[in-house]
């Protein structure tokens, strides 16, 4: 039974290796678990598991190993991912509630695990699917009196609960989370060399000098080395990003307090890049810039990010005056801009809102995922997209 | 290794209130003789941790706070070449000494020390990325050789070594593999009041009931970028006692909210809510089903 949670574990693809495993086999020899089972949920966490990150994956495998029913279970990422947003809260009237019947908690659960096998895709309101809102006794936000809760917060918190409340699924990488990690996530964007004032003591040439100065001390500074990453960021507004302004902000925001980068700048533009970029979200042509100056004035060194979810209609990305914004003259089509912006650019990246299982389904993404290494903006995507833009060089 | 229990173990104190999960965590560490390695949001008590373990293992603290320059070798000795050299040139002291100027670092001196210590290495995502691998064989051995003299370092009692962490870097696996670990979680409702109850002892209930509900729901709030943390939460009660401010006044402001939200944004964020006439929450069934339970 134990061997079953240590091979979980790795199947789930936390990493675990024989040293926390030996390391759980000394502390049970000392009965350190006191004979309980939740302290051996701690206990083996503590000895297993290294990361908050891991601990919603040890939940499930421990909830399968020594329970054997969550497995059964499992809320599907896509299931939460309808859940998401309450779009349509409607308020129940009593007769309408009246009219909901008091199902048993098992009769509910067998239908609910039915309704789930025949749904294919996110639902809000309405009274039969899973979703958000609405009177049906699934999903959350909803307003069944006797209805399954999903996601959301668990209630429970007895003994044999904690690990099937699962209350760390949200420090999991994958979902787009907190400003913090999102810094860690650019931290990593770092060409380190050193130029600039000379304020460092080299001890080396220091006593090196000294010594060919005959025991006179001769101090050498050097220059401290610093991030030399110069970063080009290029943002869709409106339309389809307006769902997506938090995660845009957060990435805005973790930019802007990432004092390491040498040199950053910020250009908006509506749905594709064509003649001119923009300083300000409001799109105001006072305040614009022709494309064609950014690739005059930036050498090839700067990274590009671009953040968008390159859907459009195709027109606007593949034909002349293809722009939405008919106040704008774009006889060149968008896709020659971005190819433009490819070939002049040693690394750019796209980073796109949009969950990655969607983006094959949109005619100008595939176009675009084409033309740009393409990642998802979310904590997981943005460490992707930093080590494509310092890693090693593109193929040529 | 016996397989009794009869290691000194970790109680708490009654100046830190620990989950007993926690418990576990340290106890466990000090059975393995391994590092404890301590995650949480900033304000959850990690860095105190530290001092409560010595204080409840009775034995004397040493810490070591990781800045972004640290190297690993700084916390073993430094050799202060500098002083050498100028001592050289000036003709003071035995220069032929190098023990001189060797100075043992907080790890070099908890090896040294005759008693048991707890060690704290406080922040050690603050340093390079490679610094926690650094520091390995140190940890794993608890000896380590001075190369400049030749001297071995070697501890006398194994240390009872805490590491926190603020997540700003990746930790490498080799050093986790060597570590206990447990994240802190955020305290829930109940073990928050014991642990105001450490701090403000004899607060009035329902006055503590209105101050909790204000900064969970602060907490719920998405739009904040920086959560307000225990610690704040603590200095918030402080302030509020102080101006002796009543149950009801509580109900329709958040008094001294500088205490609680540290950016201009997140102040705006509030202002901006209550001038649209977003109600403050009075009771717990105001906020969602994780305080009502």
């Amino acid at each position: 039974m134990f061997l079953d949670l240590f091979f979980g574990l790795r199947e789930a693809g936390v990493p675990v290796g024989l040293q926390e495993w030996q390391g759980l086999m000394t502390a049970l020899e000392k009965s350190l678990h006191g004979q309980s089972l939740t302290r051996f949920y701690y206990l083996a966490r503590a000895c297993l598991v290294k990361s908050e990150a891991w601990f919603d994956a040890y939940d499930r495998v421990f909830a399968k190993v020594f329970h054997g029913v969550e497995g059964a279970l499992d809320v599907t990422e896509e299931l939460l991912e309808w859940l998401r947003d309450p779009k349509n809260r409607a308020e129940l009237t009593p007769e309408q509630r009246e009219m909901l019947e008091r199902l048993s908690r098992d009769e509910l659960m067998r239908r609910f695990l039915e309704t789930l096998e025949k749904q294919d895709g996110r639902h809000d309101g309405g009274g039969r699917w899973i979703g958000t809102g609405g009177h049906s006794p699934y999903g959350h936000g909803g307003e069944h009196p006797t209805g399954i809760r999903v996601g959301g917060q668990g209630r429970n918190r007895s003994a044999m609960k904690v690990w099937e409340q699962r209350r760390f699924r949200d420090y999991r990488t994958d979902a787009t989370l907190d400003l913090r990690q999102w810094k860690v996530a650019l931290r990593r964007l770092r060409h380190l060399t050193r130029d600039g004032a000379a304020t460092e003591l080299d001890l080396d040439e220091t006593i090196d000098e000294t010594c060919r100065n005959a025991g006179e001390i001769e101090l050498v500074f050097r220059p401290p080395r610093r991030n030399n990453v110069r970063l080009l960021l290029l943002m869709d507004v409106g339309g389809t990003m307006d769902p997506y302004f938090e995660p845009m902000s957060r990435l805005v925001t973790a930019l802007r307090e990432e004092h390491g980068l040498r040199e950053l700048r910020a250009y908006y533009f509506h749905n594709c890049i064509y003649d001119r970029v923009y300083r300000s979200a409001y799109l105001l042509r006072d305040e614009s810039l022709p494309t064609a100056e950014l690739l005059r004035t930036l050498d090839e060194r700067w990274k590009v990010m671009i953040v968008g979810d390159a859907a459009m209609h195709p027109a606007e990305l593949l034909e002349p005056n293809g722009n939405i914004d008919p106040r704008e003259e774009t006889p060149t089509p968008g896709i020659q801009w971005l190819t433009r912006i490819q070939g002049h650019f040693e690394r750019v990246v796209w980073l796109n809102p949009d969950q990655p299982s969607s983006w094959s389904s949109t005619h100008t993404t595939r176009v675009v995922e084409k033309l740009f290494p393409m990642f998802h903006l979310s904590v997981d995507g943005l460490s992707e997209a930093v080590a494509a833009l310092v890693g090693a060089r593109k193929a040529a | 290794m016996s397989a009794s229990d009869d290691f000194q173990k970790f109680q708490g104190t009654p100046g830190y209130i620990a989950s007993g999960p926690l418990v576990d965590a340290v106890n466990c560490a000090i059975a393995l003789e391994r590092p404890l390695l301590i995650k949480g949001e900033p304000g959850t008590g990690k860095t105190l941790l530290a001092r409560h373990v010595a204080a409840g293992l009775s034995m004397p603290m040493e810490s070591w706070h990781v800045k972004s320059t640290s190297k690993a070798a700084d916390g073993l000795y430094v050799y202060d070449t500098v002083q050498r050299l100028n001592d050289a040139r000036f003709g003071d002291g035995d220069v032929s000494d190098i023990r001189r100027y060797i100075r043992l670092g907080p790890l070099g001196r908890v090896f040294a020390a005759e008693q048991r210590h707890v060690l704290l290495i406080d922040e050690v995502d603050k340093a390079d990325l490679e610094f926690p691998n650094d520091l390995l064989l140190e940890l794993d051995e608890m000896r380590f050789t001075i190369p400049e003299t030749g001297d071995e370092v070697r501890a006398r009692q194994r240390p009872v070594v805490l590491i926190t962490s603020n997540n700003e870097k990746e930790l490498p696996d080799a050093f986790l593999r060597r570590c206990v670990f447990h994240f802190i979680e955020f305290p829930d409702r109940e073990l928050m009041k014991r642990i105001v109850d450490v701090h403000h002892p004899n607060l009035e209930e329902q006055l503590l009931d209105q101050v909790l509900i204000k900064f969970y729901w602060l907490r719920e709030q998405s739009e904040l970028r920086k959560k307000p943390s225990t610690s704040e939460l603590v200095d918030w009660i402080s302030a509020l006692l102080r101006s002796g401010i009543s149950r009801e006044q509580l109900d329709a402001h958040i008094p001294f909210v500088g205490a609680l939200l540290k950016t201009e944004q997140d102040s705006e964020a509030l202002d901006t809510y209550r001038e649209r006439g977003g109600k403050l929450p009075t009771r717990w069934s105001d906020l969602g089903p994780r305080y009502n339970q």
